[in-house]
Formats: C-alpha cells, sequence, structure tokens
C-alpha cells in the first residue's frame, strides 16, 4: 500500500511539473517575488541613506519659505514664498509654454503637411526639406541655436526691428499687443470661446435646413455672419489693446514682453515638433485611399474642396491618436527650457531640490505634475477621437 | 519625387514622352494665378535667406573655432598622446563597416558601381579639403581606403564562408568590448578617467551602449506587457507608463542624484554609467510600445500554428513571432534610436562634456565669444549626418527584409 500511494505522489508532481498552469502560476510568483525584493532593496538602501543625511521622507518642507527670485511669472510670487508656491510658478510658466506650443505646432504642422500634397514643386520640396532637416537634428542644440544664435543676437533696443508698428523685437525680447488687462484678456477669450460655440449651432442649423429643403437657411447664415462681426467688433475693440510703443532712444513701452528665454523655447519647441507633426499629418492623408480623391475630383469639386471637405476629415482618424503622443512629447520636452534658464516647473524644482536636498519628493512632485498634463491632453484628445470616428450604425 | 496627390499609381507621363523644362514649370510651378504668388513669394523668400546665409558664412563668419578645436568637439580632453588608441578604435570599426558592407552585398555583381565609386571620391575629397580635417586627413584618407579593401575582402568572403553574417555579427560584439578597452584603458594601456571622455567619441559610446542595453530591455517589456499573465503584464504597464510620463532631463537629473540613493552605502557607479543607465531605462520604454505595436501586427494564426506543431511559448516567440513583430516594427525601432541618440544632447545638461557640452565649452572660452551660429551649425551638421544615415539604413533594410509578394 505504502508503495503505491508513494507512486500516485510521484505522478502527481510530474503531472504538477508537467502542467503549465503550474508554471503560469509559478513563473508570476517569482517574478513577483522578485520585483518586490528589488524594490524592497531600493527603498530600504533609500530609508537608510536618507535617515544618515537626516532628510526623512516628507513634504512638510513644502511650507517652508523659498528664498530664491523668479525670473518671470505668471502669478505674483515674491522670495520668501514658500516653495510650493514657486513649484507653482514654475508650473504655471510650463503651462503657459505648453498651450502656446501645442496651438502653434497645430497650425504650422498641419500645414507643413498639407504643403507636401501641393501642386506646387517648391513649395512641396520645401516642405520635405523642412522635415528632413529639422528631425534629425537634436532639439537641445536646436533651442541653443534659437537663443543664442538668434535671440540674442538680435539688435539692441537702440535699432530695434518693428513689424508694422505692432510687434517689437529687441535683444531683451518681443513685445506684442496685449489686452490691458488679465480679466479683460479671460474675457476676450471667453467671448472668442461662446461665439464658436454659437457659430457652431447656428451652422448645423443652417446645414439643417439646406439638407432639407435645398433652399432657405438664409437668416441662419446671415446671422452667422453677424455673430463673426459682433465677436470682431468685441475682440478688437472691447478689449483696451495695450500696442507697444518705441519710445524715444530705443525701448519698448505697453503691450506684453515675451522674454527671450520663452520666445527661443517657444520657437525651438514649434520648429521641432511641427516636422513631427506634418509627417503625421503626411501618413494620415496618404491613408485615405486613392477612389476618394478621384471621387471628390469627378463630383466637380476644386482642389482645397477636396482637401477640406473629403480627404482631411478622413485623414483625422489616422493622424489623432499619433498626434495626441507628439504632443505629449511637446509637454514632456518643455522641460528643456530649463537649459536656457527658463524658469519653468522643471528648473524650479531642480532649484528646489538643490536647496532643501530632497530629491524624492521633488521628484514625485515633478512626476505628478507631468503626469497630469499628459492625462488632460489624453482626456481631450480621445474626445476628439471619439468624435472624428466613423460613424457606424 | 512625384507631385501628384497620392498613392503608388500615380500616373505619369507615357513612357518616352518629355517635358521640356517651360512645360515643366507651367505645370508645377505656375499652374494657376494662386500657385504662381506662391512660386513668386517662395523664390523671393527663399532668394533673400539664401543670399543672407551665403554672404554670412563667406564674409562675417569666423569658422576657424571649428578646426582650432576639432580636437576638443570629436574626443573631449582625452590626452592627446593617446589619440592613437581612437585612431585605432576608428580603424577597427571601418574595417568591420567595410566587412559587413561586403558580405552584405556579396551578392552584387558589382561592388563599387559609379555611384559608389562617387560617393568615395566625394568623401575623401571632402577630407582633403575640409580645413578643420587637414591634419589628420593623412589618418583619415587610408581609413577609406581600409572601407573600400575589406569590403571587397568581406565579398570573397561572404562568398567562400556560409556563416559569415554570424562571424560578422559576432565580431561586432567584440570590438563594442574592445572599443571599451581602447578608450578606457586597463590591461596595459593607461587607465583614462571618464572625466575625460568627452565629444563625439562619448556620444557614440553612450548612444551605441544605450541603444544595445535598452533594446533587449524594451523586447522583454513588450513581451511583458502582451503576456497573459496578469502580474508580469501590470508590471511591465507600469513600468512603461510611469517612465512615460516623465521627461528624460528629470530622469537624467534626478539619475545622477538618486541612482547612488537606491544603491547601498559606498556603490557609487560611474556617471558616464549612472547617465547610459537612466538613457537605457527611459528608451526602452518607449522602444517596448514599439515592439508591442509590432507583436499587436503578428496575425494570431501564426501562434496558434506555432503551438499546434507543439512549440513551446519561449520557442513560438523567438522563432516565429518575434522575427516577424521586428521586421514590423523596424522603422518605428529605427525612429526610437534616432532619437536616442539625439537624447545623448541631454547629457550636456547633468555635466557630461559630449558633443555638444564640448561645444558649450568651447564657446565658453573668451577668444570665440559670440560664435554661436558657427558652432551651432556645425554641431548640427554632424549630428544630422548621423541621424539621416540611421534613417537610410532602415529604410534600406526594411526593403531587404520585405517579403510580401
Amino acid at each position: 500500500m505504502v508503495s503505491h500511494s508513494d507512486d500516485t505522489q510521484k505522478l502527481s508532481l510530474k503531472r504538477v511539473l508537467r502542467d503549465e498552469r503550474f508554471w503560469k502560476i509559478a513563473f508570476q510568483v517569482i517574478t513577483a517575488l522578485v520585483v518586490l525584493l528589488l524594490i524592497a532593496f531600493f527603498i530600504g538602501n533609500l530609508n537608510a541613506n536618507l535617515t544618515r543625511r537626516g532628510t526623512a521622507f516628507g513634504f512638510n518642507f513644502m511650507r517652508n519659505p523659498a528664498g530664491f527670485s523668479i525670473g518671470e511669472s505668471a502669478i505674483r510670487y515674491l522670495p520668501n514664498d514658500p516653495y510650493w508656491k514657486a513649484l507653482l510658478v514654475g508650473f504655471s510658466n510650463t503651462f503657459t509654454l505648453v498651450v502656446a506650443g501645442i496651438a502653434l505646432t497645430t497650425v504650422v504642422g498641419v500645414a507643413a503637411g498639407v504643403a507636401s500634397f501641393s501642386q506646387n514643386w517648391l513649395l512641396y520640396k520645401l516642405s520635405r526639406v523642412y522635415v528632413g532637416l529639422v528631425r534629425n537634428v537634436p532639439l537641445l542644440l536646436q533651442l541653443f541655436f534659437w537663443y543664442f544664435a538668434v535671440y540674442s543676437n538680435l539688435p539692441r533696443p537702440e535699432n530695434q526691428i518693428s513689424f508694422v508698428g505692432i510687434v517689437y523685437l529687441n535683444n531683451r525680447g518681443v513685445y506684442i499687443p496685449w489686452p490691458a488687462t488679465a480679466q479683460l484678456a479671460l474675457f476676450g477669450v471667453g467671448v472668442v470661446i461662446v461665439g464658436a460655440i454659437a457659430a457652431f449651432f447656428l451652422w448645423q442649423w443652417h446645414l439643417k435646413i439646406r439638407v432639407a429643403t435645398a433652399t432657405g437657411g438664409k437668416p441662419q447664415l446671415y446671422g452667422l455672419i453677424g455673430l463673426g462681426v459682433l465677436v470682431a467688433a468685441i475682440v478688437v475693440f472691447g478689449l483696451n489693446w495695450r500696442i507697444p510703443e518705441e519710445v524715444e532712444g530705443g525701448g519698448v513701452v505697453g503691450g506684453l514682453r515675451l522674454s527671450r528665454e520663452y520666445v527661443a523655447s517657444l520657437s525651438a519647441l514649434v520648429f521641432y515638433t511641427s516636422a513631427f507633426v506634418a509627417e503625421i499629418v503626411r501618413a494620415g492623408i496618404q491613408s485615405v485611399s486613392k477612389g476618394q480623391w478621384e471621387a471628390a475630383r469627378s463630383l466637380g469639386l476644386p482642389a482645397p474642396s477636396v482637401m477640406r471637405l473629403v480627404v482631411f476629415p478622413q485623414a483625422m482618424r489616422v493622424i489623432i491618436p499619433p498626434l495626441n503622443s507628439e504632443y505629449m512629447n511637446l509637454t514632456k520636452n518643455s522641460s528643456l527650457a530649463f537649459a536656457v534658464a527658463f524658469p519653468e516647473i522643471y528648473s524650479i524644482a531642480n532649484t528646489t531640490f538643490n536647496q532643501t536636498g530632497r530629491p524624492v519628493e521633488v521628484f514625485l512632485v515633478l512626476m505628478a505634475t507631468y503626469l497630469v498634463m499628459c492625462l488632460i491632453i489624453t482626456l481631450v484628445m480621445n474626445q476628439l477621437n471619439r468624435a472624428v470616428q466613423f460613424k457606424e450604425r | 519625387m512625384t507631385t501628384t496627390t497620392s498613392g503608388s499609381f500615380s500616373a505619369g507621363p507615357p513612357a518616352g514622352a518629355k517635358i521640356g523644362p517651360i512645360a515643366w514649370a507651367r505645370k508645377h510651378l505656375f499652374s494657376d494665378w494662386f500657385n504662381s504668388l506662391l512660386t513668386l513669394i517662395i523664390v523671393s523668400v527663399l532668394g533673400f535667406a539664401g543670399f543672407r546665409l551665403i554672404t554670412w558664412a563667406f564674409i562675417q563668419a569666423q569658422w576657424l573655432l571649428i578646426p582650432n578645436n576639432i580636437g576638443l568637439l570629436m574626443s573631449g580632453t582625452y590626452p592627446s598622446n593617446q589619440y592613437w588608441r581612437i585612431w585605432t578604435l576608428l580603424g577597427v570599426v571601418c574595417t568591420l563597416a567595410g566587412l559587413s558592407w561586403g558580405i552584405i552585398a556579396r551578392n552584387l555583381s558589382r561592388l563599387f558601381s559609379p555611384w559608389v565609386l562617387g560617393g568615395i571620391a566625394v568623401v575623401s575629397a571632402f577630407f582633403v579639403v575640409f580645413p578643420a580635417t587637414r591634419p589628420s586627413s593623412m589618418i583619415l584618407l587610408p581609413m577609406v581606403a581600409i572601407v573600400a579593401v575589406m569590403a571587397w575582402v568581406g565579398r570573397l568572403v561572404g562568398r567562400k564562408l556560409a556563416i559569415a553574417g554570424q562571424l560578422i555579427s559576432l565580431l561586432w560584439f567584440v570590438s563594442y568590448f574592445v572599443a571599451l578597452w581602447l578608450i578606457g584603458g586597463g590591461l596595459g594601456l593607461r587607465t583614462i578617467s571618464t572625466n575625460d571622455w568627452g565629444g563625439l567619441v562619448l556620444t557614440l559610446f553612450t548612444a551605441i551602449s544605450g541603444i544595445a542595453l535598452s533594446f533587449p530591455l524594451g523586447m522583454i517589456l513588450a513581451l511583458g506587457r502582451r503576456s497573459e499573465l496578469p502580474v508580469v503584464r501590470w508590471l511591465a504597464t507600469a513600468y512603461i507608463e510611469l517612465v512615460r510620463g516623465v521627461p528624460l532631463v528629470a530622469l537624467l537629473f534626478m539619475g545622477q542624484v538618486m541612482i547612488p540613493l537606491f544603491l547601498p552605502e559606498g556603490a557609487r557607479p560611474d556617471r558616464v554609467v549612472r547617465a547610459i543607465i537612466a538613457l537605457s531605462l527611459f528608451s526602452a520604454a518607449y522602444l517596448a510600445e514599439n515592439v508591442r505595436a509590432g507583436l499587436q501586427a503578428v496575425p494570431r494564426g501564426q501562434q496558434e500554428a506555432a503551438a499546434s506543431l507543439g512549440l513551446n511559448t519561449p520557442l513560438t516567440l523567438t522563432l516565429i513571432v518575434l522575427p516577424q513583430a521586428l521586421k514590423i516594427a523596424i522603422p518605428a525601432i529605427v525612429g526610437q534610436f534616432i532619437s536616442l541618440f539625439q537624447d545623448t544632447t541631454l547629457l550636456a545638461i547633468v555635466g557630461l562634456a559630449e558633443l555638444l557640452g564640448m561645444g558649450r565649452s568651447v564657446l565658453a572660452n573668451p577668444a570665440y565669444l559670440g560664435r554661436y551660429a558657427e558652432m551651432y551649425l556645425f554641431l548640427g551638421i554632424i549630428y544630422w549626418v548621423f541621424c539621416y544615415a540611421m534613417s537610410l539604413g532602415s529604410r534600406k533594410l526594411e526593403q531587404k527584409l520585405n517579403t510580401t509578394h
């Protein structure tokens, strides 16, 4: 009997060893154990090292006064404000850089991508050369080029460059017209957004009537034009624009001064990322089947309408997912602005770390900030993606 | 170069039909008023910019800072009496490159086509004419000759020896350690501290090490993320998403600070090693996503067929799935390698004097005050050549591996 039971035990062990399910579980357990041990090892070392340095983990230091000044800031900040406020200033600077960067990149990138389908040989070549040149040179190098070789090399305020008297460039920065107060600027943005939403619905209404009756819809069209005029009037006259003015002997008063650091970072980010966006747009347009082009042309649509009404909406489906990751790349790459001393979040975090000697906490804050920004971009882009997908029943 | 709107079946002119330059210009540059206006605007803007650029490059620019500092830019503060080690390394690389070229091209009827000969002539002429390379061109020209001769040898060997391909891969692998020995010293050579590594040599060394380390790691992560085992999948996903959420410069900087914190007291890896670790860990997460896209493109039937033949999971992956997935993912993977190469510039921020960092320290010399444009243009050209070569190589590789009918 004993020998028999021994036999079955052996058999079952053999069976277990041969069973794929056993190995699957065993492999997972081993992986989990190895990773846990590694993490425990690292955390243990970290704790030991931090205790030895006398900086046990904790975020209390964030309430201490920062004690350093920040060159430019969208919100009020004084050197003896706490660290969390300094980091907030850094975040606001990153935010302005990223928002302007994404807006400009979209415009430039889509234009360059569409240009590579131009009938005009020169424009087509120009777009290809731009993409081929810019994508193969590191962003940091381009950033240094913009900052040191372009914006720092601009003329001194005495003989600054002016564009039709409303934009001024000199080696202190770029001056652009700006609404008198921040509240007015926000109000202007609000008016434009509300106007755009109203215009969208009016246009839908107009289309609905046109589709149903093939005529009419005139009042809606007039309404649309009126709305456009109204919004334009509010934006042009209602915001009390401060236009930069040249003062005697050089220099500028009024308007908004964009620092050299900001403009150089923005230029480098936009110029670099747009080349990638252009390739994405080109691939997206290429993915639209040739039959669509031919069908649109045989309906008698002129070339710009073929692109705008038929091809581009279909290309959007292919364009949006990679565009999302380009926007995230731009967000993360904005940290390079630190290399030309633009006080964005990474640069502030770096100073904070240097002063407090708390790499872990600062790194966690930094990671959370970028994670949140990337998440917001992804959320918006996912909504957009859903809107441009094929409408299937 | 077609200017037609899309598709690979763009209807060109009928065979034999030739378009005169005037008709061509009318079709491609002046087809209607809008196009003509566009052409005129572009021509005037490009003409103005080109004129300014040429006058700047030939009159205002002072290019002397490049030849005066070429040693620094290429190999940093490496002691100049040890330069022969770098040259030897270049010789080894040229030998291997020539051999690989010959072996890859072993089935071509003519190794040195007119195009290739022209290319060799242009490169040699460049080394003779370009002032920055002048004292070194006595060594650079033989290097070109080595490549050409070794290509010929490689073709002979490749035709005789069936395993030449594997052999050359092995030699490349070994050459990495030879390079490490030649640059770093030890085993009879004078030891050179990593503080003296720099310039293009350091850029290439970190980029190649990063590529070599991140590729296997990225593959493992991609397989992990696609795994049906939940624990493995969660871990891989968490790693990939966390790393992709942080900018590289933060990882590099904190890597310099935090890697020592995570290790036992006293264990402090060299800063070049720390930089390579951070670069590889970062790149692997992106690479994993590229490989994952390739894995997703392999039809499920392939895996099922392999399973029904009795292959176990590791064999299925290595013999059936991965070769197909990697082939699909080549453009994306090479794109990631290119961006890793570009990302090595960030080492300049964390205080390693790679090519860009070296350029910046040259610019910090008061003798070259304000010569930013010259330096950055020169560096830009170097980076461009390497990145463009990589993307060209990936396109060739893609064509070679394209087995669809």
